[in-house]
């Protein structure tokens, strides 16, 4: 099954490689992982998507406490959450791709952020679900470069993972 | 004396010291009396500093793994972490061994390792490695020093780090100009720290210990299973109390040894791999099974899968990760051995309640019955030296009171279940990890602590090989370590092994052109005794012993046919075991 496992962790150097370490090392796979500062300039949040049974993600979640620099750790998939991905997409478009790129663009509520004369780049933010649903929607259209920042998420209501 | 008593002061701001003096104040300042070591050009300054005082007292082995090895025993022996000092690359990585075998038996341990000047890092300078990234999956933490005044608060947040919680070594790299002699900072060294991110549980969870009490009241075949946990925590006291209370048969993990004492009949043995027969048969057939600072690794299951079918099982554990890891636990306790203990008797004494007496009895009974199956006889009236007499032999002339240092192979399984360990702290070996290399170099450790004790490496002719030249170190620090040295011409676990999988073909596991260790003890100014019939032994022994300061090398020439027994079979569930070549469960 598909986790998303958020993490408080402190913003020192060597932590992230830690904790990446010790998916390699147990053999725990990362679909995705997004990380950056919070508010909070002494703590990083990342949001990881993983999939496993739940004696898997029992695990992931323990060893991930501890690790020194871990100061929380939640599986939110386990409640409400919400959860985005930001993809930007470079595709082909010349002029008889050029409407139908933008339409597809619009149904899925994508911006074009960047135009030549023969590529539109394409902004899009959803759930990971979204954005594969997108990129087959393009059907023919070239794909040229696609970068995803991998999930963020956060717990719906009033449920928070702060210090 | 007045002016004394100021400069130790530790609150004392106005104290201006190098980076270099600051590390060694800092161990001071914690207690350290040893640090194991070998100096470099990384870490010149420090040795500087080192030599300038004579609080901290350095001991320079020969590889840098010794240094590591000595200092992990020091801590299995004393429940306080051990101390290693090293330079940068060559230095850094021989320790990495040392590391690894005392993470993987969650031993406390502090590795200063040097580094190349700040501003070389990343550029292959001589001497450099990037000992974070090594030391990363084989410690429990890792640290660098980026500014010299962080240097006391780093050191104090290493102890904090190693020796709570789930213990375990920490490394804290220390770039060169961390310690320039001629920059001087303020020092202080800190009482405590907290850290937010580190709050390791102490006490159990009140509900989860009475769940437990009422499940272990309900036993009709209850056994206390008792792992290193219990030697780290201290606990022996209170699980000790805890089996006598309800009269509780209690097996031993091979790190466990001297939680319970040996020579007490509710005492069934080591279980797992080389258990004996009962302790295997009494988990197997258990209906409640109190596991106490045990991990259930696959040395004592066996197949998970067929892994003690009718059990409900309470699991005391400072790791949560450990709990429900490879076999699933019914009544999880996190936190401290001892406190959960010492909640679980209080419970106990004031329900004066006591398991059911009839089906006790009737379970002891059928204990006992295995018992005199037993599994681990040994032919006593062969004519060549049975190791497991030697070990009995060496266990009767130290009165069962001896430091035991083992190395890694069938030895150590004889020592394990041949020498009886009444007492906790007492069995040093390297069991998570399986160094071999580890039992000279552990004698050392424990004998330069404790010089009054008797300390065996019991060891074999392809282990002691692995760290040989630690016979210097031994005679210049005068450590009379009496190693009792198994030799039978064979790396014998390994030739087990391919005894019992392999047909006999011996690929790689027959050493020739092993050296006179009798004259080589004596080219290191120590004495060798060499022994080869079983009349020699007594006499060889009682020489050895006698000999208090001395390191006695005792060279045993064994029966190189001799196989550890019992033996589960693999991928079976516990209780399934060869009882000698010809016998299985």
């Amino acid at each position: 099954m598909r986790h998303i496992i958020s993490v408080l962790l402190e913003n020192e150097s060597g932590a992230l490689a830690r904790l990446v370490g010790l998916f390699a090392q147990r053999g725990y796979n990362i679909d995705s992982l997004n990380v950056a500062p919070t508010d909070d300039p002494t703590l990083s949040r990342l949001t990881l998507v993983t999939h496993g049974n739940d004696q898997v993600i029992e695990q992931i979640s323990k060893q991930l406490h501890k690790l020194i620099e871990v100061v929380k750790v939640s599986d939110i998939s386990e409640a409400a959450h919400i959860e985005r991905e930001l993809m930007l997409v470079k595709v082909k478009a010349s002029a008889s791709q050029r409407e139908e790129v933008k339409r597809c663009a619009d149904i899925f509520r994508g911006q074009i952020i960047d135009v030549t004369p023969v590529t539109y780049t394409i902004q899009l933010v959803g759930t990971s679900d979204k954005l594969d649903a997108f990129i087959q929607a393009l059907g023919a259209t070239p794909i040229l470069e696609v970068v995803r920042s991998g999930a963020s998420g956060i717990a719906r209501g009033e449920k928070t993972l702060t210090l | 004396m007045t002016s004394q008593t100021k400069s130790t002061d530790l609150t004392n701001p106005t104290e201006m010291l190098s980076g270099a003096a600051m590390v060694i104040r800092a161990l001071a300042d914690e207690g350290v009396e040893y640090l194991y070591g070998y100096p470099g050009g990384a870490v010149l300054h420090i040795y500087d500093a080192l030599f300038q005082q004579n609080k901290v007292k350095h001991v320079l082995v020969r590889h840098e793994q010794a240094a590591t090895h000595m200092a992990d025993a020091y801590a299995r022996a004393s429940g306080k972490a051990g101390v290693v000092l090293v330079t940068s690359g060559p230095g850094a990585t021989n320790a990495v061994t040392g590391i690894a075998t005392a993470y993987m038996d969650s031993i406390p341990m502090v590795v200063l390792t040097g580094q190349v000047m700040s501003h070389l890092i990343g550029g292959d300078a001589f001497q450099e490695t990037d000992m974070l990234g090594i030391s990363r999956p084989i410690c429990k933490h890792n640290m660098s020093v980026r500014r010299p005044e962080d240097i006391p608060y780093l050191i104090k947040k290493a102890f904090h780090i190693a020796q709570t919680g789930r213990p375990g070594p920490v490394v804290l790299d220390i770039p060169k100009d961390m310690t320039m002699p001629n920059q001087a900072y303020a020092y202080h060294y800190p009482k405590d720290i907290s850290l937010r991110s580190y709050q390791p549980k102490q006490q159990g969870h009140a509900g989860q210990i009475k769940k437990a009490v009422s499940a272990l009241l309900t036993a009709k075949k209850p056994i206390l299973y008792a792992g290193g946990g219990v030697i780290m925590g201290g606990a022996s006291t209170e699980l000790t109390e805890l089996a006598q209370l309800l009269n509780l048969p209690v097996t031993n993990t091979l790190m466990g040894l001297g939680a319970y004492p040996a020579g007490d009949k509710q005492f069934i043995g080591m279980l797992g791999m080389h258990g004996s027969y009962e302790a295997n048969q009494t988990m197997h057939h258990a209906d409640v099974i109190i596991a106490v600072g045990a991990r259930f690794d696959d040395r004592v299951t066996n197949n998970t899968k067929k892994f003690c079918p009718d059990a409900t099982i309470i699991h005391i554990d400072i790791d949560p990760a450990s709990i429900s890891k490879t076999v699933n636990a019914h009544i999880p306790i996190v936190g401290l051995v001892q406190p959960v203990l010492r909640d679980m008797l209080a419970i106990l004494k004031q329900k004066k309640k006591k398991l059911d007496s009839a089906a006790l009895a009737q379970w002891w009974q059928q204990i006992e019955q295995w018992r005199t199956v037993h599994g681990g006889r040994y032919d006593t009236t062969a004519p060549l030296l049975k190791p497991q007499y030697v070990i009995e032999q060496v266990s009767k002339i130290t009165n069962g009171e001896a430091y035991v240092c083992s190395d890694v192979g069938q030895h150590q399984m004889f020592a394990a279940q041949y020498y009886p360990f009444n007492k906790p702290n007492r069995w040093i070996n390297s069991g998570g990890l399986g160094t071999m290399g580890f039992g000279l170099p552990a004698a050392m450790g424990v004998k330069l602590n404790y010089p009054d004790a008797d300390v065996v490496c019991v060891t074999g002719e392809g282990s002691i090989q692995m760290n040989i030249q630690e016979l210097s170190t031994c005679k210049q620090y005068g450590l009379g370590v009496k190693i009792i040295n198994l030799n039978n011409g064979y790396l014998g676990m390994v030739k087990q092994w391919q005894d019992m999988n392999y047909e006999s073909r011996y690929a790689s596991s027959y050493m020739d052109s092993l050296p006179d260790f009798v004259k080589l003890a004596e080219a290191y100014g120590h004495v060798g005794i060499r022994v080869t019939t079983p009349e020699e032994l007594q006499p060889a022994l009682e020489r050895a012993f006698a000999l208090k300061d001395q390191l006695v090398f005792l060279d045993i020439h064994i029966d190189p046919k001799e196989h550890v027994y019992p033996m589960q079979v693999p991928g079976g569930a516990m209780n399934d075991m060869f009882l000698s070549k010809t016998e299985r469960t």
